[in-house]
């Protein structure tokens, strides 16, 4: 099978528009005719389901958890991007575009990007005629701030709870669809198969997580908004129910899966506190705003940060600093991440367990007085002292790296259609606009982009080459699928072996950190291989999954789920051997400059990775999307 | 830490429930209540002793998923979401008491795990701005004071745990629907459905089977997010307001 990106002809900034024109439409009345389904209800869900809805298409909505409203959109903190350029500050589309290209290290498409950056402005617009209490200033104008290191003031926030914010908001508009009777919503389901009928995605089976039913629904096309795989690691900022599930059955069923490797790690995370963890908590980067971080220059076992006051200044290392004296503590999030991880390798990292470092405001606390510190960052000082115990004014805090967001995903064409006809792939789920690396405040920007801006227009290009019949739930398709389902569900309740799911999913988690996390090499790469297909028979020898499949079981739930991340985690070691060059958060140690910095090789692997499923136990082929770059120039980042 | 827990079992919405007694010896004062259980429930099974259910999703206090009802107060002892609550707020030694939100408009589904729909529910009766995707003004042609959207944002701040109906003596929802009318009644943007929406959220409430109001701030005192009573000053005004006006208009459809 060909890629086809199907990318319009035509100079960037026309594709959108011309594209939009060219596409085929589906007439008012006959909307009505055609059944789509949406799994998830994050911003990319919730804001597709209530569009569809709304233009009268017959909508199915499905999230596992008790409400739509809960979908981890809402843990977002920092902002929303879009090109309004209210500031005067040189702000525009293109600008947007380029940044977003460039800081994805080159191995985004470009038409696809230039196309987020076009929407972003109408993003503002939808959320604040919903009601969405974005921040203002006195004047009643939009506030904006600089988020990431970005050279302009484009980013739109609600506080500290921007994600909260926007998915209520499109949560509103979907709860206004399920009123008017155009959204059937299904909490508490469970995606857990795709159906293809004739080479197209024609509905999904689902699980019931209450009654424990198997139900198949069908539909003219299916959409999938399921969000990052994150938690393939165990420990990340993802919510616990984040999965990979959906994506991964659909990844067996026909849709090639985009970058796996390619996973975004955030540097400023409260650290591991023991083997209890269970995820983690994201403080915002705006702290390296003014924070220093630090480790002593002789390492100190488990040093206290009650204790740090007794470093002295000649003994500490401001590695950053030192080795970034332009950039500082600002470097991008990829540099900053796997610079703490360096220094914590060498034995020099502090706190109880040696996996954190400092970040001091003594000298922000010092330059500015304590009242001015508080103003900005109050909150985060308050939420890190409520976790930890520990007060960030009195002495530093400890940060650690934690994983954030994944930039792979399922590969989609322009349209947002896998390589399956009829399966879409949206928000977080798809590979597509962010290349190697995402930007701060641009998950939330591609989210409600596909969702309200996107989709609303691609799926009638493809609905109306359909005819209006729908396909039976009983037809063998389903069937097959159904049973496949209640197969593998009877396997894991059967096995009743000693060791629980979670005890499976931390240790996946460890061998993906050690070796396919911050720094990748060919030989841990290998490694890692072998251990995860040893922990995959393991687990299905003995996992133990109590209770009944007819029945709220959320270790079922969780044995399900823990299954396919760890066959996702080996299709991204096996992204991760492939791409042997280092680019935005995939760092192969091979792959590095003298003095140690990521180096790209346009040369080799200026393409979108996209790997086909072939069977059970059978290497997945490689499919290359060459990336052209016809209007932005290739250059190394560099921050010295 | 060693602690003894008495946790609330019932296997599902139409089994009777009991509490049960743990004794959990490996408690650590910096791990989470959630990861207190989790480390419970890998123990139970283990044993092959089922697990004890309960609800939790991004563990960071602000999915509103968690909801456990800890020592007689929702969430705990502090005001903030059971995820965000640690260990190192209880003594060793402490006997511990975990029930399930408590309302008959929550019923149990399993355990710790109980049915808030109604919240949903209430929310599809009212609780959005009747606007379609595409078509609307530019986001800065409509100014809007700074503290008015600050304190939109107060009430918009409510993350739909239901901390305040099961702090309520009554299993009142008012502190949860006055949030969103109150959200609306505050921006330009809500204006113009303001009457017809106190209206119906208010009905949908009722409807579902929530107690009173009786002025106990038992809400406001344990809400996670500090949403203040105020709000259901607020909309008692929106909702006599509505009332009095009797904005209830039938719909006539057709035209050409």
């Amino acid at each position: 099978m060909k890629l086809e990106s199907k990318t319009p002809e035509g100079p960037l900034a026309e594709k959108w528009t011309k594209h939009k024109f060219n596409m085929k439409l589906v007439n008012p009345a006959n909307k009505r005719k055609y059944d789509v389904i949406v799994v998830g209800t994050g911003l990319a869900g919730a804001s597709a389901a209530a569009s569809l809805g709304e233009l009268g298409y017959n909508v199915k909505a499905f999230c596992f958890q008790d409400s739509p409203r809960r979908a981890h959109s809402i843990a977002a903190q920092g902002g929303i991007n879009a090109a309004k350029n209210y500031q005067n500050d040189g702000d525009s589309v293109y600008r947007l575009f380029y940044d977003t290209i460039k800081g994805g290290d080159y191995r985004a498409r470009e038409a696809n990007v230039h196309r987020l950056a076009e929407v972003s402005v109408s993003i503002i617009d939808q959320c604040v005629a919903q009601g969405v209490p974005f921040a203002r200033e006195y004047g009643g104008l939009l506030a904006n701030r600089s988020f990431g290191g970005s050279q302009v003031s484009r980013t739109f926030y609600a506080r500290g709870q921007t994600g909260q914010q926007l998915l209520l908001g499109a949560y509103s508009a979907l709860n206004r669809q399920i009123a008017n009777g155009k959204v059937k919503m299904y909490n508490r389901s469970e995606l857990l198969d795709v159906v293809i009928v004739d080479g197209k995605a024609r509905g999904i089976v689902v699980r019931d997580l209450i009654t424990g039913k198997i139900e198949s629904h069908s539909a003219h096309a299916v959409l999938l908004c399921t969000g990052g795989y994150g938690n393939v690691f165990y420990l990340s900022t993802n919510a616990k129910g984040s999965n990979v599930t959906a994506a991964w059955r659909a990844h067996k069923k026909g849709a090639f899966f985009g970058n796996p490797c390619f996973t975004q790690i955030h540097p400023t995370c409260i650290p591991v506190s023991g083997d209890h963890q269970s995820k983690l908590t994201l403080m915002s980067e705006s702290l390296r705003n003014d924070g220093r971080v630090w480790v002593p220059k002789v390492g100190v076992k488990g040093l206290k940060a009650s204790e740090a006051v007794k470093i002295k200044e000649e003994d500490r290392d401001y590695f950053l600093e030192r080795r970034y004296p332009s950039f500082g503590n600002l470097v991008p999030r990829d540099v900053a991440s796997r610079n703490a991880k360096y220094v914590c390798d060498e034995g020099r990292g502090v706190g109880a367990t040696g996996l954190a470092v400092f970040l001091d405001f003594t000298d922000a606390i010092k330059r500015d007085g304590k009242a001015v510190i508080e103003a900005k960052y109050g909150n985060l000082f308050d939420m890190y002292q409520q976790i930890t115990g520990d007060n960030p004014y009195e002495a530093p805090m400890m940060i650690y790296p934690a994983v954030h967001y994944t930039m792979g995903g399922l590969w989609v064409d322009y349209n947002l259609m896998t390589t399956v006809p009829g399966l879409y792939a949206l928000g977080e789920a798809n590979f597509s606009d962010h290349g190697a690396n995402r930007l701060g405040a641009s998950a939330l920007m591609q989210g409600l982009a596909d969702g309200y801006f996107v989709i609303p227009y691609t799926i009638g290009d493809y609905l109306a080459t359909l005819p209006y019949e729908k396909v039976s739930t009983d037809r063998p398709e389903f069937k097959e699928a159904e049973n496949g389902v209640k197969e593998r569900i009877d396997k894991l309740l059967s096995i009743k072996g000693t060791k629980a799911v979670d005890e499976f999913h931390r240790e996946l988690g460890h061998i993906m950190w050690e070796y396919c996390g911050m720094s990748r090499s060919d030989a841990g790469l290998r490694k890692a291989k072998v251990k995860i297909q040893e922990l995959r028979t393991q687990f299905w020898k003995d996992v133990n999954v109590l209770g009944s499949g007819n029945e709220l079981n959320m270790e079922l739930e969780k044995a399900g789920r823990v299954a396919d991340f760890i066959e996702l985690g080996e299709l991204m070691v096996d992204d991760a051997l492939n791409r042997a060059e280092s680019c935005g958060g995939h760092f192969r140690e091979e792959s590095a400059t003298a003095d140690g910095e990521a180096q790209r090789k346009d040369d080799e692997f200026a393409y979108a990775a996209a790997w086909e499923y072939k069977g059970d136990n059978q290497p997945e082929q490689l499919h290359k999307e060459e990336l052209k770059f016809e209007n932005v120039k290739l250059t190394q980042r560099s921050y010295k | 830490m060693k602690l003894t827990l008495k946790i609330w079992r019932q296997k599902s919405k139409d089994d009777k429930g009991f509490f049960k007694t743990y004794v959990h010896n490996h408690v650590s004062p910096d791990m989470s209540f959630l990861e207190m259980l989790d480390v419970l429930n890998t123990e139970l099974i283990k044993k092959n002793e089922e697990p004890v259910h309960f609800d939790h999703d991004c563990r960071e206090g602000i999915c509103g998923m968690c909801s456990l009802y800890i020592n007689g107060k929702p969430h705990g002892p502090l005001q903030t979401t059971t995820c965000q609550l640690h260990m190192r707020s209880f003594s060793d030694g402490e006997t511990i008491t975990i029930e399930p939100w408590r309302a008959s408009a929550f019923p149990v589904v399993k355990d710790l795990v109980v049915d808030r729909a109604a919240f949903d529910r209430i929310q599809q009766a009212g609780g959005y701005v009747n606007v379609n995707t595409g078509g609307v003004p530019d986001a800065n042609v409509i100014p809007i004071a700074k503290k008015l959207a600050d304190e939109a944002m107060d009430a918009a701040a409510c993350i739909g745990c239901g901390a305040c109906v099961a702090a309520c003596k009554n299993a009142s929802a008012m502190l949860f629907v006055s949030a969103k009318i109150s959200q609306f009644a505050l921006l330009p943007q809500g204006q113009v459905e303001r009457k017809e929406r106190a209206e119906k959220m208010v009905a949908q409430m009722d409807a579902e089977g929530f107690g009173s109001c009786t002025n106990t701030y038992a809400c406001e005192a344990e809400c996670p997010k500090g949403i203040k009573i105020t709000n259901i000053a607020r909309m008692n005004r929106e909702y006599l307001s509505a009332m009095l006006s009797s904005y209830k208009i039938e719909s006539k459809g057709g035209g050409d």
